[in-house]
This record gives C-alpha cells, structure tokens and sequence, in this order.
C-alpha cells in the first residue's frame, strides 16, 4: 500500500445520508474477480442522471467526496472502497462511517475523515459555490483545509499510523506468528473443524 | 466488576494485546462465498502465502447462483468464472467447499449453522455483513472485508479494536403473528441504520429467550442494519438442543466439556453495558419498511409518513428521496400499496421455520392474480426439509415459484431480479434502491405479512385474510 500522508484536491458535493454500498456499487458490479476496474459501477444508478454531481462538469477531477451522514451502510463489499479509489478519490468526508466501510478504507489506502456535521455543511456550501477550491486533508496533522476553513477530523491511532506508513497488515501480524501459534497450543479440543 | 457475554467471548480470543494497538482476536471458523474472496487469494498468490488453517474454513457458493437450472453450466459468463474461481482456489489451498449441486450448499449463513459448524463462544467471520446471523448461538460474528479476508485466511486472526458494549433488553410476549422479524425491524426503525455504530449488542429478556433458535438468528442477523458491530444472544438450553446431534457438533465427553463451557456464557450480574436499550414485546405488531433503509418502517396497521413530519432536516430530506424512489404518497394506508412480486427466502427468513411459517398462510389459498411468488430455501438442506413435509407442494400448488437454495433475489445477483418500478415485499434484509434490481422497489416483511400479500395482492397480514 501506497504510503499517505497529505491530499490535496477539488472536492465532490453528494448532499445525501445513507449511502449504503449498494449505491457505491451495486451488486451486478461485483463479479470481478480482479482488484481493480470498479470505477464503471461507481453510483453507477445514480450516474445514469446527467445532473448527478458526478456529471457535473465543474467537478469533473474531483478527488474529495463530500458525503452526508451514515456513509457506507450495509453490505461488507470492500468492492465499494475500490469503486471510489478506481475514479479517483483518495479521500471521503463524512460526520459518520459504517464500521465495515471505514475498515475497509483503512486497508484499501482510501482516507475517510471523520468531521463534524456543520463542517461537511461548510465544505459542500464551498464547493458549490466554488467548485475549484483546493481541499488540502492533512492526515499527520489530522485536518482538513479548504478557503478560509480549517478543522480538524477524527481516525483512529492506528489507521492513520498505518496510513502514514503504508503498512501492510498481514506482515505486521506474522511478525507475532509465535503468539498466534502459542495461542492455538491453548484451544480446546472440543471446538469445530471443517477437514 | 463483572464481564458481559461479548467481553467474555472477545478475551477468550485475545492472541496479543498492546497498548495504542487493536486487539489480535483468533478466528475460530472463517467462512467464504465466491463474491468477496478472489481477490483475497489472489493476494495470498502474489505474496507467496498459504491459508494458516483449511481445517477452520469452509466455502460455499451463494451469491451470484441460479436458483433454477442448477444441474446446468451457469448462463451467465461472468458469474461462472467467479464460481470456478472459487472452485479453482479451494482446491488450490485445500479449503472444504460446498459448490452448487452439493447436498450442504446454501447460503454462508444458513449452512453454518445447519452443519453444527457455529457453536456459543466462538469467533466467527466471512466477507459478508449478515455473519452476525452466527451471534444468535452467543458467538461473536461479523462481516469483514475482502482486505480482511486476505488476513484472516493468512493469519486466522484479525486485529480488532474492542467495540462499546450495548444492551437490547425485550421483555413481555409478542402477540400472535407477530415475528421475529418484526422485532427487529422495530428495533432498527427506533434507532436509525446508524444506532448501533462501534457497539457488540447483546439482545436478552424474556421476549428474546422465548425465540427459537432460527428466529433468533432473524433478529441478531439484521444487526448490520442498525450498524452493529455485532448482535448475540447469550446460549441457553434452546441453543444447546439445536447444536446436540448436528453433523459438527462436540458428541461424548467433549459435548459435555463443551456445554460446561458454554453455560458460562452469560453476561454476569454486576456487569455494566455501556448502553441500554428497553422495548416491550406486547405493544409491536406486524412492521414493514415503506423506504429505502431498514430504519423507514411502520407497523403495517400505520401509513407512508408525511416528511415533512420529521424533525431532522436530514431525515426530511431522506423521506421525500425515498418516498420519490418508492413512488409512495404519504398518508397512503400501508394495507393499500400493491405488491407485484412476493420473495421468501435469504439469509434473514429462508429457514425451515420460515417457510413453514410462510406455507401456513398460503395452504388452501391462491396467489393473486397479478403477483408473483417466489420462494427460494436457505439451503439445499432447507429444500430437501421442506419438500419432505410438502411445503413445496403447497407454494406450488397456491401459483408460487419452487427454487433452488441461494441469496437469489435478496441482492439479486443472480438472474431473479425485479424489473424497473416493479414493488416486492420481501423477507430479505435490505430495502436499498435498486437492491433486489435496478429500479426496483422493497418492502421488508416477516414471512407471514410475505405470504399473507402474496394472497391479497397487498400488503398484509394473516389476520386479513378469509378463512382459506
């Protein structure tokens, strides 16, 4: 994973709560069994609009998307995840993640930068009256910068050290492979196996 | 200070702790379907890794199958190379697989359970967000991502922050015809899809202990709709009953150290929650969804609500958007909107007890003309069940659809989807647009108010109906 320390980039207004993942990408759009090529099935119902924020050509390039509350509901699809970095996006705003979602960004290296309602308010009324502004999300110093608003968003100790590093979780924990072995010595003969 | 039933599960599997780090929790069975888990393997190729533990593994197939025609190559191109893909690296990396055709084939969450496989105290996890169906036997359950899939199958551990703990408390008895299922879509419509977000649930009262073990798995299975991290149920004798004699299940000496065990699975008295929840059982009626999130639902005695009576601007905002979608007016009696396609079946309602449930209402009776029914078992074990007492004779009989086992039209992968502005109710989990097809547009409902408007054309329940 690429390391991430500083974004910087136009941002996308989507002035909607609840976007579960079956609007990030529905489910039709899963069958690949690559890891990348998603972006086709990005809001792919939505887009079919032409007046869908995507569609709008004064946010074409965005790399910021600006989301209302309760962003990444639902299904466990970390397909939604690769939707969005596969477009473009390197970050998502929002004043609330589903768990699942928010973990899956973590491991896929998309940034979801948690933030106060007011400040997602603040954000879609700069972009929409300026579409060019600059978004600077500063992960080491944990802030998002755009025109005259500063404010700080919320991860969590280690994603953002994660991040930062570019680490590749699955390493870190073999590096404690004889924990894990000692561990299993200590299971209960009783529990189920599948072989 | 003593312990809830999910922080006795979550230290039981604590390999490795340290300050300013997640846990590292051991999994005990990791479960795989073909959707969420070839770029899992494919990662393990390219890093020149195995799977740690095949024997705590197990893959079936059930996302993207054809329920009809299953003796078939799958028609659609791309869902069969995601099919063979799964077959291709089970037989690579030496995991356990149930492929279509195989008698224990079914959904992920069905057959768990049915093999004996989900036992209480155990850590369960699959790249699928209703895991937390497993919750039900007092396990800890939970849908990860394909990242995490990677992980686990490399590692059989994951690393987990220690969620909030949340107490569902439903004392008193539902009334008659009244579910499981509405249950916890009144739950999920009293605090929103976002009301459980960084919490383990844990559901208990009298109301709860008085489920079966398959309604319980309704309830802790809809967990992820309010944003749950997980949802249990602490394992009592029902619990014990059900997983006595099942294909996996500990027999001898080890059943009876097993159950010891599990019988101190209990959250203790003086424990501390850090929320709490209090629903009465007696005061819930039959409820459906009349939006596009598990949360907009009424009973089904109410009407479409008017959005401008809520209180949040937000809210205000999603109920006009969804009202759009669903092509509902407000104030329309929920008993007059019309139906044209009734789907049975998913992980959520697609049990033995629900079919049965279902084929209670529709025995004697005819499907409306201008609805279609559709159900589809939880497994080909569920089917096999069924059509031994019938059931599928009756479904068939009253104009239904009989199919074969799999997620079919819940996400509607498969080829059994709604059509543009077609309306389902639904014994499924998600009223999402487009989630049972493009356009199309679903009412949640247990499996009575399902094929009680598979009868009337509209939805209701059994008590509307005239004597069969």
């Amino acid at each position: 994973m690429d390391k991430f320390t500083r974004h910087t980039g136009t941002g996308l207004p989507l002035r909607r709560s609840n976007v579960d993942t079956d609007q990030i990408i529905p489910a039709v759009y899963l069958k690949r069994v690559t890891r990348t090529g998603f972006e086709d099935g990005l809001f792919a119902a939505w887009r079919k609009d032409p007046q869908f924020v995507t569609n709008r050509p004064e946010h074409a390039g965005a790399t910021v998307l600006v989301a209302g509350p309760d962003f990444g509901t639902g299904s466990s699809r970390e397909h939604a995840v690769w939707a969005l970095l596969d477009y473009g996006f390197r970050v998502v705003i929002s004043s609330r993640f589903a768990d699942i979602f928010r973990g899956n960004s973590g491991k896929a290296g998309l940034l979801a930068a948690q933030v106060g309602q007011d400040v997602v308010e603040q954000l879609w009324k700069l972009i929409e009256s300026e579409p060019s502004t600059q978004i600077v999300v500063d992960l080491q110093e944990r802030s998002v910068q755009a025109g005259a608003l500063t404010a700080p968003f919320e991860i969590d100790d280690y994603t953002r050290w994660r991040l930062l590093e570019g680490l590749d979780d699955i390493g870190l924990t073999l590096s404690h492979e004889d924990d894990i072995a000692a561990f299993e010595s200590t299971r209960p003969a009783w529990k189920p196996v599948t072989l | 200070m003593g312990r809830t039933l999910s922080e006795k599960v979550w230290d039981e599997h604590v390999v490795r702790s340290a300050p300013g780090e997640p846990d590292l929790l051991f999994v005990d069975l990791h479960l795989l379907h073909e959707v969420t888990s070839p770029q899992a393997f494919e990662g393990l190729r390219l890093a020149g890794r195995g799977v740690r533990r095949p024997d705590l593994t197990l893959a079936t197939e059930d996302h993207n199958v054809p329920t009809v025609d299953v003796d078939l190559p799958i028609a659609d191109p791309v869902s069969r190379t995601q099919v063979e893909t799964l077959r291709r690296n089970a037989a690579e990396f030496g995991v356990r697989l149930h492929p279509l055709g195989d008698v224990e084939q079914g959904i992920v969450h069905v057959v768990g359970p049915q093999l004996g496989l989900t036992q209480p105290g155990m850590t369960i996890v699959c790249g699928d967000s209703h895991t937390s169906t497993h919750g039900a036997f007092g396990a800890i359950a939970f849908g990860i991502g394909t990242s995490e899939v990677e992980h686990v199958l490399a590692t059989q551990t994951l690393m987990q922050s220690r969620p909030r703990t949340m107490a569902v408390t439903v004392d008193g008895t539902l009334p008659d015809g009244v579910t499981a299922k509405d249950l916890v879509l009144t739950l999920i419509a009293h605090t929103g899809t976002g009301g459980g977000q960084g919490y383990i649930v844990e559901y208990r009262g009298s109301a709860i202990e008085a489920l079966s073990m398959e309604a319980r798995m309704t309830v802790c299975n809809m967990s992820i709709e309010w944003g749950a991290k997980a949802g249990m149920i602490a394992p009592d004798q029902t619990t014990f009953d059900y997983v006595e004699g099942r294909p996996e299940a500990p027999e001898g000496a080890d059943w009876d150290a097993a159950v010891a065990h599990w019988r101190t699975l209990v959250t203790d008295e003086d424990a501390v929650f850090d929320r709490e929840i209090v629903l009465d059982a007696s005061t819930m009626t039959p409820f459906v969804t009349w939006g596009t999130n598990p949360g907009q639902g009424v009973p089904l005695g109410g009407a479409v609500p008017d959005p401008a009576g809520f209180e949040d601007e937000g809210d205000q905002v999603a109920a006009q958007k969804a009202l759009e979608y669903m092509g509902l007016e407000a104030g329309t009696p929920m008993r007059e909107v019309k139906v044209d396609t009734v789907f049975v079946g998913s992980c959520t309602n697609g049990r033995i007890e629900d079919l049965r449930a279902a084929a209670d209402v529709i025995r004697g009776r005819h499907v409306s003309p201008d609805t279609r029914l559709l159900v589809v078992p939880g497994s080909v074990r569920v089917r096999l069940q069924a059509e031994e007492e019938g059931l599928d004779i009756v479904f068939k009989e009253a104009g239904g659809e009989w199919r074969g086992a799999g997620c079919s039209m819940c996400l509607g992968m498969n080829p059994d989807q709604l059509q543009p502005g077609e309306r389902s109710a639904s014994t499924s989990n998600r009223n999402f647009e487009g989630r049972q097809g493009k356009g199309g547009r679903t009412h949640l409902v247990s499996p009575l108010v399902a094929a009680a408007t598979a009868v009337t054309g509209t939805l209701a329940s059994p008590a509307d109906l005239s004597p069969a």
